[in-house]
């Protein structure tokens, strides 16, 4: 038995080896698309251009507009003359934040009064704009601070955060583990998803079913270069994600290594049921397009899980990219233990269990 | 007769710089009214010649001339003149066939108000009016091609050119489709009809005959049979192993090609031999040499200049008890449903070791749902199947093990060499490294494989990779082998050395089961079942199917005549 299975993996190396389009495919553009993608969706905000309205003649005013220019966030900051011109500005695009001072903010910093900035943002790029506002208000919650202090007064409250895990707020730090997860999952159904559907065109799946194979056999025989196939792609995505885009590692190799395997495992195996659905390589990658989209978006790549609706959460359980997804940033960025990451192993080895038998049951069902 | 429809002066194509020439320094003249066989194995240049006859190529070399218009220069001119149907037409199998012969009218600019007319007299034309409402994907391959034909035929063109139109279609579908092509003809539309099967060519009134993309022959196809005037003979009244006297006969210098036809075995001569005398057959005390008229098959083989080897090193290789009574695969009333529709209806038949059996009928009448249930790739709805004794569905793992399959597309792993594939194949069947290394090496010789071992097994000529298929099948030494149309679009030089290896198997005990829609193929069976409807309405030796298909108490012709009576008369039973 072994040395039967034996061969079937050692063909199935050797066909995606022999293969130029596959070799280009499973293990040189995952990394690539690795650095590409982690600064095309880094959410990193930098070289901002502000427009000022300064309708006030105080220093205080202008101090704190000088703390505008000195932030490494703001890139210009355009002194212009009146509200029209702020609201041409971001129409253009000049501007993604307006800052507006009042002619009395001087008049009421000195008499002990409350003094307002108004800021106005570009709600057309939401994201960019939250980001912004927090740094503005992040200075001039500063500039508060200092003006209380140099005029003695008592200071209420002051509130100093840190961020754990990822001190400084890189966005890649957050974005490369995901992203990570995702392209793994990607290489594993793409090495899966066609295997037995290509071999159905061809009509080598027939040779094998008239051998003495065993389904479970050919499952096998299917499962074990996928994941093979896999992981060498997961490593080559490790060293890019380590090396050139100097995300920490800070978590157990061992662990990742091994929540690796049994995620593609699952991955696989649920490539391999689509596989055997599918009577051709074009229904095979209909069929996986239509489960790996939700799969994506349940996974929490890109929204939290916890923000989704009770029973959407329910569903995610059954992802096995929500579960990497959580181990990859759980080994990332922190060193988590092995209990945690064994929660999130478990649901993926029962989700391959299924996949795997429910594909080796269609191999003899498929044929007409 | 006006001025010839098409002219090749010259022609030469060539793909790439590097290799040879797939068209070389063909010069000939395509007539109107007629039908022009193109004939030639895989590979011999038909579609390219098609191709540039139809202005879709622009040849390396010469020029040709369609219609009156050079096919280089005035392409689109040509389109309107010219109608071509590839091998595989572009029907839109989600389509239904209306859909599909409006889609085409509008391709081709056909006015609204002609097309109610045009409509009704192709489906007239191919008798698919009751099917307008179904899918193209439903329709059987016959009448895929018939559809194919009518959008064709959607302008009426002056020259069709149909790319192999009888690959994939039974018997029956193929008379349908020659009658409505010499419909065409009476029309004065010139059709060129390209083929592999060489039967076909004696249908037709010249033919342009293809080896290597060089032209072996051009003429009418009764000048090229009656070349071999004198030379073919029938050795009959056999009481041996017809498939031995075979291969005795080939091995003597007078003899330069032999097939089994029926229970007799079928030989030319080799020019200005003689016959030599019956004794040095062996064939028995009854059997006797006669002449007989040769066939277009016969000529062309002749005129290729082959010579046949009779003996097979593979089966020299192979020591095991011969013929006996053995059963080696009983069919036990199998029966498959697919939903309310009987794929195969109580099937039963059983085949001794060393036996040839060839299971024959229409597309879709349940041949191939029998021969997959045989093989273990279908689980029967009920009955049994069984191989070398051993029930397929209570053991299957032990009754594949001694099967050997090999499929119609020579399904093999196109990107794996061919050792690579010898390897696969061997350590699937659970053969040891030593075995496995021993066998290959061995296959790979008597198979003449050794120089191609390197070689990517998707590259190799189509010839070769016939070879490694069976050589992969035959690497565990099974007793039993299972060919699904094993030599469909092979030229008859590679079907012969085909046969050789398995007559020699046959010869030494292997049981062979065999699925073909070449009647001609199913000559060399020792035993044939007609498979129509989902029943095995006919079986016998191919001379007792004959008998029972012929007409007024005279035996058929051929066997396809013989088969088409018996289809014909099972239809007329059932209708009573």
């Amino acid at each position: 038995m072994w040395r039967r299975i034996r061969s079937l993996i050692v063909k199935e190396l050797l066909a995606s080896v022999r293969d130029r389009q596959t070799r280009w495919v499973v293990l040189f553009s995952p990394p690539l698309l690795l650095i590409v993608y982690a600064f095309a969706i880094t959410q990193e905000v930098k070289d901002i251009p502000v427009a000022v309205v300064n309708q006030d003649a105080g220093v205080e005013a202008r101090e704190l507009i000088s703390r505008f220019e000195g932030s490494p966030i703001f890139s210009t900051v355009d002194i212009v003359d009146t509200m029209a011109d702020i609201d041409r500005a971001i129409n253009a695009r000049r501007a993604v934040l307006g800052v507006h001072f009042g002619e009395d903010f001087t008049r009421n910093l000195a008499a002990g009064r409350q003094a307002d900035v108004q800021l106005i943002l570009d709600g057309r790029r939401s994201n960019t704009a939250q980001i912004v506002q927090g740094y503005a208000t992040e200075i001039i919650y500063g500039y508060n601070l200092e003006l209380a202090r140099r005029q003695s007064a008592p200071i209420i409250s002051d509130v100093v955060s840190r961020a754990w895990f990822n001190p400084n707020f890189r966005p890649l730090w957050y974005a490369a583990p995901a992203l990570f997860a995702v392209l793994t999952a990607v290489v594993g159904f793409m090495v899966s998803t066609l295997s037995v559907a290509r071999e159905r065109e061809l009509g080598t799946f027939e040779q094998l079913l008239v051998s003495p194979l065993h389904p479970i056999e050919i499952m096998i025989g299917k499962t074990v270069p996928a994941v093979l196939i896999g992981l060498a792609s997961a490593a080559a995505m490790l060293a890019v994600a380590w090396i050139a885009l100097g995300v920490p590692f800070r978590g157990s190799l061992p662990l990742l290594i091994g929540g690796t395997t049994v995620f593609l495992i699952s991955i696989v195996g649920i490539g391999l049921f689509i596989s055997s659905l599918a009577a051709t390589q074009q229904q095979a990658v209909i069929g996986l397009f239509f489960y790996m989209m939700p799969a994506v978006l349940l996974s929490g790549y890109a929204t939290p899980v916890e923000n989704m609706p009770h029973w959407l959460q329910w569903f995610a359980e059954t992802d096995p990219i929500m579960h990497f997804i959580m181990i990859c940033k759980g080994v990332f960025l922190k060193d988590a233990p092995a209990s945690y990451i064994w929660a999130h192993v478990w649901p993926m080895a029962v989700i391959a269990v299924f996949t795997l038998a429910g594909g080796a049951w269609l191999f003899r069902k498929k044929i007409g | 007769m006006t001025s010839p429809l098409a002219t090749l002066d010259r022609v030469s194509m060539r793909f790439g710089n590097a290799g040879p020439k797939a068209i070389s320094e063909i010069s000939a003249e395509i007539l109107d009214g007629r039908v022009t066989g193109l004939v030639g194995a895989d590979g011999a240049g038909k579609t390219t010649l098609l191709r540039l006859i139809a202005g879709l190529l622009a040849p390396s070399e010469g020029a040709l001339t369609v219609c009156g218009f050079n096919t280089v220069r005035d392409a689109t001119k040509i389109k309107r003149e010219v109608a071509y149907m590839p091998q595989r037409f572009g029907l839109y199998e989600d389509l239904a066939v209306i859909e599909n012969l409006t889609l085409y009218a509008d391709l081709r600019g056909v006015p609204g108000d002609e097309r109610p007319e045009t409509f009704d007299r192709l489906l007239q034309f191919t008798d698919l009016k009751r099917f307008t409402g179904r899918l193209a994907g439903a329709l059987s391959g016959g009448m895929k091609q018939k559809l194919g034909l009518a959008c064709a035929l959607i302008r009426k063109p002056r020259l069709l050119l149909l790319d192999e139109p009888s690959v994939g279609v039974d018997p029956i579908s193929r008379r349908e489709l020659w009658k409505m092509v010499y419909e065409l003809v009476d029309q004065g539309i010139g059709v060129i009809w390209s083929t592999a099967y060489l039967d076909e060519a004696e249908r037709c009134r010249a033919v342009l005959a293809l080896s290597e993309g060089k032209l072996l022959f051009d003429g009418a196809p009764s000048l090229l049979t009656s070349s071999a005037e004198g030379r073919t003979v029938l050795v009959q009244g056999i009481e041996r192993d017809k498939r031995i006297v075979l291969t005795r006969a080939l091995d003597r210098p007078e003899f330069v090609d032999g097939v089994i036809q029926g229970a007799s075995v079928r030989l030319l001569l080799a020019e200005n031999a003689a016959i030599p005398p019956v004794e040095t057959l062996q064939a028995g005390p009854k059997a006797r040499i006669e002449a007989t008229a040769p066939r277009f098959e016969d000529a062309f083989m002749a005129r290729l200049g082959a010579r046949s080897r009779g003996r097979s090193a593979l089966a020299d290789a192979r020591n095991k008890a011969t013929s006996s009574d053995e059963l080696m695969v009983e069919a036990d009333q199998l029966t498959k449903t697919f939903g309310d529709f009987v794929a195969a209806d109580r099937i039963s038949f059983s085949i001794r070791r060393g036996e040839v059996y060839g299971l024959i009928g229409p597309n879709g009448a349940g041949k191939s749902t029998t021969f997959k249930m045989l093989c273990g790739l279908l689980q029967p709805s009920s009955g049994a199947a069984r191989v070398a004794g051993v029930d397929l569905a209570a053991s299957p793992g032990r009754a594949r093990s001694r099967l050997g399959y090999m499929a119609q597309k020579f399904s093999l792993y196109g990107d794996l060499s061919v050792a690579q594939n010898l390897k696969f194949f061997g350590g699937v069947y659970g053969l040891d490294r030593r075995a496995l290394a021993d066998v290959s090496a061995r296959m790979a010789e008597t198979l003449n494989l050794t120089a191609y071992l390197d070689h990517t097994a998707a590259r190799l000529p189509l010839g070769y990779k016939q070879r490694l298929a069976l050589a992969c099948s035959l690497l565990h030494d099974p007793d039993v082998l299972f060919l699904d149309e094993p030599t469909s679009g092979v030229d008859p030089r590679a079907r012969r050395e085909f046969w050789t290896h398995i007559n020699a198997l046959a010869s030494r005990g292997v049981t062979i089961l065999v699925t073909t829609h070449f009647l001609e193929e199913a000559e060399y069976c020792d035993r044939v079942a007609l498979i129509y409807r989902g029943r095995a309405i006919a079986g016998g030796t191919p001379d007792e199917l004959k008998a029972k298909g012929g007409i007024a108490g005279a035996p058929a012709l051929s066997l396809e005549d013989a088969f088409i009576n018996l289809v014909h008369e099972f239809d007329q039973e059932r209708a009573a």
